[in-house]
């Protein structure tokens, strides 16, 4: 069994050791390192440091040092952000730190994604995002859409105050999997469902999931007007929308 | 001095208004609409509104203009009527406002966050406080109330513009959330760290609105009691919205909210009065509670 020494970067070892209290949660993390280059977790300590020059500069020369640009974004930049969203939901870092993250991500992702998507190989998933109907707030909805796409998932972005008929018709010309809509208020939240009958209607259901978020969305809410899943915030939603990309796509296969 | 400081330096607990979208929702604002556009195009709405809860038994209301930044009125395409819509909603306020009592300039998150994390210098966001802050002086508001924030250079910026335009008295009032490391907002700002740093911006008075339930906000409210002696105000939502019958509704009644604030007032606020949810029947439970008491 792997220990916290055997975690090649200091930086990191310090974090987990700081940050990560729940035992399970740190032998989950620590085996993970455990198996990580040296290099790819001096990347990954860019991510959890927010540093996106750094982070920038470390991919590229890994990358021109022959490392698979697949390997960079699972071991160095992925493995980084599971810090990060750990760190997010147990308050130890709030939304401009991680979005220092988002950005350190995004900075070693604009190497990786080029090179992926030339030799083929698909996004982690393609999820359509938008504020529904009579809601102009989009702050939430950013975020998320921020921390998505420094996951590696390509990311449409309606925008605010969209109909189930534009929702609809990005799902029908894109090939997205996973629908992700906010609400800020009381009055428009009851257009989610309303958006989740319009496919119902449409014959369209059973081939897409929905994740909703916002302030006035529970779990309650979300399973009441029948979506898929509810995320707290938009390190949930990045959670969320990998395992409703990872059920639709087993749903396909 | 203002006279409104006066009469809460007297010790007298003093009570605000309740929800303002929750009463124009009922009262022919659609969803989504916007509402400081009511100011302008359904006046007799917003001032009954005043009246409503001045009769209820409030001390103060606030002005219908908590989305009246440029920022967020360019949204329904009314971003060139700032100046306007907030001399309006200070204008309809007024006009139902007995001699004594307040109107209190409502100021709400710009919706934009400022660079590095978003794209609003600091310049251009002060600029847009100073706009607003300026219609609601034109229009004649008693003091301002910075609400419904979250990030501490957003909320200092706002009481530097409300100063440098005016001098009136400054609320500050931050929203939290309950994390299993306690209350923060979405920034990560601590209900003590908040009170230090918004009386270093300059705020009069200090407090907490929105987002959680009564029971915590009066840990709240404990909290920055411990740490500051400035008048602390607060504006509590009628609970997390549910859904009953298969409607959504606020779920705490006006008895079972005026019960708990005397709690409230125990931990340390001065100013008291409700947020999303609440209604003028809240506010006549809260003032005969409180008022009894007294």
């Amino acid at each position: 069994m792997p220990e916290l020494s055997d975690v090649h970067n200091e930086f990191i070892r310090a974090e987990i050791e700081e940050f990560i209290l729940d035992e399970n949660e740190q032998r989950h993390i620590v085996q993970m390192y455990a198996k990580i280059s040296p290099q790819m977790q001096d990347i990954a300590a860019t991510i959890i440091d927010g540093d996106n020059h750094l982070s920038d500069e470390l991919t590229k020369k890994a990358l021109d040092g022959g490392v698979e640009a697949i390997q960079i974004m699972d071991n160095g930049l992925i493995a980084g952000m599971a810090i990060v969203g750990i760190k997010f939901r147990e308050n130890f870092i709030f939304v401009p730190e991680v979005l220092a993250c988002a950005r350190a991500m995004k900075a070693g992702m604009a190497h990786i994604e080029p090179i992926l998507s030339a030799a083929g190989i698909e996004p982690i998933g393609k999820v359509i995002m938008g504020t529904v109907k009579g809601d102009l707030h989009d702050i939430g909805k950013n975020l998320c859409i921020m921390m998505l796409r420094g996951a590696g998932f390509e990311v449409i972005d309606l925008s605010v105050d969209v109909s189930p008929e534009m929702f609809i018709e990005a799902f029908e010309q894109n090939s997205a999997t996973v629908i992700g809509m906010s609400a800020l208020l009381t009055t428009t939240m009851p257009n989610m469902g309303v958006t989740i009958e319009a496919f119902i209607d449409e014959g369209l259901r059973d081939d897409v999931r929905f994740m909703v978020g916002g302030a006035p969305v529970t779990p309650e809410f979300a399973e009441d007007m029948g979506a898929d899943a509810y995320g707290a915030n938009a390190v949930e939603c990045v959670e969320v929308a990998k395992r409703l990309a990872g059920e639709t796509q087993t749903a396909t296969a | 001095m203002n006279t409104f400081l006066e009469q809460l330096n007297s010790g007298r607990v003093l009570i605000s208004d309740g929800a303002t979208g929750t009463y124009l929702q009922s009262h022919g604002l659609e969803p989504g609409g916007c509402p400081e556009l009511m100011n302008a195009d359904a006046p007799a709405v917003v001032r009954q509104m005043a009246t409503d809860y001045f009769a209820a038994g409030a001390d103060m209301v606030e002005t219908n203009s908590f989305g009246g930044s440029r920022y967020m009125l360019a949204k329904y395409g009314q971003g060139e009527r700032v100046e306007e819509l907030n001399r309006l909603s200070a204008q309809n306020a007024r006009s139902a406002t007995p001699d004594g009592k307040f109107v209190i300039g409502s100021i709400g998150p710009t919706g934009e966050f400022l660079e590095p994390n978003g794209t609003a210098t600091e310049q251009e966001m002060l600029d847009v406080f100073c706009e607003q802050a300026r219609g609601l002086a034109d229009g004649g508001v008693d003091c301002f109330c910075i609400e419904t924030m979250s990030d501490m250079m957003e909320m200092s910026l706002a009481i530097r513009a409300c100063k440098k335009t005016t001098g009136l008295p400054v609320f500050a009032s931050l929203t939290f959330d309950q994390g299993p490391r306690g209350f923060f907002t979405m920034f990560g700002i601590t209900p003590v760290g908040a009170v230090e740093q918004m009386s270093k911006a300059g705020a009069d008075v200090v407090g907490s609105n929105c987002g959680i339930t009564i029971a915590q906000m009066i840990d709240i409210i404990a909290a920055m009691r411990q740490a500051t002696d400035k008048p602390i105000i607060t504006h509590v939502n009628a609970g997390i919205p549910k859904i009953i019958n298969g409607r959504i509704v606020y779920p705490d009644t006006p008895d079972y909210m005026a019960n708990l604030y005397p709690k409230l007032v125990e931990a340390g606020a001065g100013i008291v009065g409700g947020c999303c949810g609440t209604t003028p029947e809240h506010i006549r439970a809260i003032a005969n509670v409180l008022n009894n008491g007294n």
